[in-house]
């Protein structure tokens, strides 16, 4: 039998465990974020302040300027590195790629899971198969299909092949699986057809994970770089990354305006990933608890 | 005129009709290149000299390859790097993960905070790390702190050239490992802790015992997961070091990437790439039957 005083003891070791443990933890959390944090205070800074010793985390002198520079805003800068531009090219892509690709994966997923049409199952099995390749293969063999069709150099490039995904059709058919089929066969009962119930039942249901599948496919367009790098070639449809790469190419001892670019490219999709944060976790892990 | 599809028939339809996008797309943007590209590995076609313009040479891209320093070095490089990031990372996340759900207060925050590098875009990343390994960076400033007097150059030096951008991948894949940890210690079973809490087991045999065996299926993906991702890094090297100094840090992708687009050597481009693809699949393979070994479900 315990005693109460023991038990005290007990309380007073847990909590003892939960201060160092999340001091510890924190600081390790801090340190994470420790490389934001110098970006930020760099990009704020005068040229050469951004390499004074000791590090100044706060500056003694705030420059904004640097963003007006990289924004082109006010005329201060001596060139244009055209980052509005390179902003709008990465929002329609992810954006057109998001709805392409949310759509397909919920029609596809449906009829995996749910329509017990003739080879479903094998198709299923190849289809997964696919998943194998790494995107290395086919990005020779993309380039000269993009050659020889014209649209190399344009965002067709970029959309055509974002518009479906094998994970997304795999991880709307996983859920698909899990809905009782009594819910169809009631609206069939009522005469519905497939593409009723799918649109007017199964949508409506699913839309929790189409939105985790929608922040999941952001992602991965915000921050894909070897297509965009191999398959752009105006500056005018540059994407964030490749901007951002071109931008080190041109200013290469600027570390302020660098920073001031990196932290323009970081800090709205941090702010959308964070809002969407619950939506953009359930996604990541659906994917890998079921797999 | 007028006629009645079986039922059957009519269902066949709508399920295709359904998957019709998706199979196109398939078609046209993984199967095809496929094809071609496995084609194309068995010739010397040269980008320049246009489309068809190419001999077969049979096996020859395949075994050319091994005399090829530049493909051998990426190879093994790539090797040393999957084999550093991760064990550490996903070691680093099992513990972190298990910690913060038992021992912290302010659990989200903290997440977050690991988890940000992982939603980061990697080219800004990239860029931030390489001030951050400057002789005036953040990094190099702590490593003098912590003792050292003269640092290394550290994306300069052959021999620091890679564990940096290790480090640099175990820092920004921690998060996600750590995620989906923390998802799978949601779902373990309560009632097997709490009796090993009446046996008198105290933590870290729990964590040995119990934690580390029922999250093996966790830790089983993320192993296949993470090897994938690392021996597929691209972008670090092309903006932070170009695959040097030397060949340091030069990986298979970097290089199937420079053959192909500088050098437009497709053919044994191609090829390269479906090394990288046997690579991946075999090792995949292994540890689907390993994991018979040590998984437990």
């Amino acid at each position: 039998m315990k005693t109460k005083r023991s038990l005290s003891r007990d309380r007073l070791k847990r909590i003892a465990l939960k201060t160092i443990f999340t001091t510890i933890i924190s600081v390790l959390a801090i340190t994470m974020i420790t490389p934001f944090i110098w970006m930020l205070s760099a990009s704020m800074k005068l040229p050469l302040d951004v390499m004074k010793l000791p590090i100044e985390w706060i500056p003694k002198y705030f420059y904004p300027d640097n963003y007006m520079k990289v924004w082109n805003i006010g005329g201060k800068s001596a060139r244009n590195y055209h980052f509005g531009l390179a902003y709008w090219n990465s929002i329609k892509i992810a954006v057109i790629n998001l709805c392409g690709s949310v759509l397909t994966s919920t029609l596809a997923g449906y009829a995996f899971a749910k329509i017990k049409f003739r080879g479903r199952d094998i198709l299923f099995l190849l289809y997964l198969a696919t998943m194998m390749i790494p995107s290395q293969v086919t990005l020779i063999p993309k380039f000269v299909m993009f050659n020889s069709m014209g649209i190399t150099g344009t965002h067709l490039t970029l959309i055509l092949p974002g518009l479906i995904t094998i994970t997304g059709t795999f991880l709307m058919r996983q859920y698909f699986m899990q809905i009782p089929d009594e819910l169809r066969e009631s609206a069939r009962v009522d005469g519905a057809n497939e593409f009723l119930i799918w649109s007017r039942i199964m949508v409506p249901i699913a839309k929790p994970n189409m939105a985790s599948l929608a922040m999941v496919v952001f992602l991965w367009n915000w921050n894909s770089y070897l297509e965009p790098l191999v398959f752009l070639s105006d500056w005018r449809l540059y994407t964030i990354p490749i901007a951002l790469t071109n931008f080190i190419e041109e200013s290469v001892t600027e570390y302020n305006l660098i920073m001031a670019a990196a932290s323009s490219a970081l800090i709205p999709a941090f702010l959308v990933f964070l809002l969407g944060q619950k939506f953009l976790v359930r996604g990541l892990v659906a994917g890998a608890v079921k797999g | 005129m007028k006629f009645k599809l079986s039922r059957q028939a009519r269902i066949d339809l709508t399920g295709y009709a359904f998957i019709l996008p998706n199979i196109i797309g398939v078609c046209l943007f993984t199967l095809f290149p496929m094809i071609f590209s496995l084609i194309t590995s068995f010739t010397d076609w040269d980008y320049t000299k246009g489309l068809g313009n190419w001999n077969f040479i049979g096996l020859s891209n395949f075994i050319d390859m091994w005399t090829d320093e530049w493909f051998t070095s990426s190879l093994t490089n790539t090797m040393m790097f999957a084999v550093g990031v991760v064990p550490i990372t996903i070691f680093l996340a099992l513990v972190l993960s298990v910690l913060i759900d038992k021992y912290c207060v302010a659990k989200l925050p903290i997440r977050l905070a690991l988890f940000i590098p992982y939603i980061s875009n990697i080219v800004a990343v990239a860029i931030v790390w390489v001030m951050m390994y400057s002789p005036w960076g953040p990094f190099t400033q702590l490593v003098k702190v912590l003792g050292v007097e003269d640092p290394p150059q550290w994306l300069g030096s052959t021999t620091w050239a890679l564990p940096a951008l290790m480090l640099m991948t175990v820092w920004s894949g921690v998060g996600y490992a750590n995620l989906i940890y923390t998802a799978a210690i949601q779902g373990l079973p309560q009632d097997v802790y709490e009796a090993a809490d009446i046996d008198g087991a105290g933590e870290i045999t729990k964590f040995f015992k119990l934690t580390i065996h029922f999250l093996s299926p966790t830790t089983f993906f993320l192993v296949i997961t993470t090897f994938i991702t690392s021996f597929q890094i691209f972008a670090p090297i092309q903006i932070m070091t170009r695959g040097g100094p030397g060949t340091a840090t030069n990986v298979l992708v970097y290089y199937i990437y420079t053959s192909a687009f500088t050098f437009y050597r497709m053919g044994y481009a191609s090829a390269m790439s479906w090394i990288l693809f046997i690579i991946l699949f075999a090792i995949t393979i292994i540890q689907w039957y390993g994991q018979k070994k040590w998984v437990n479900y």
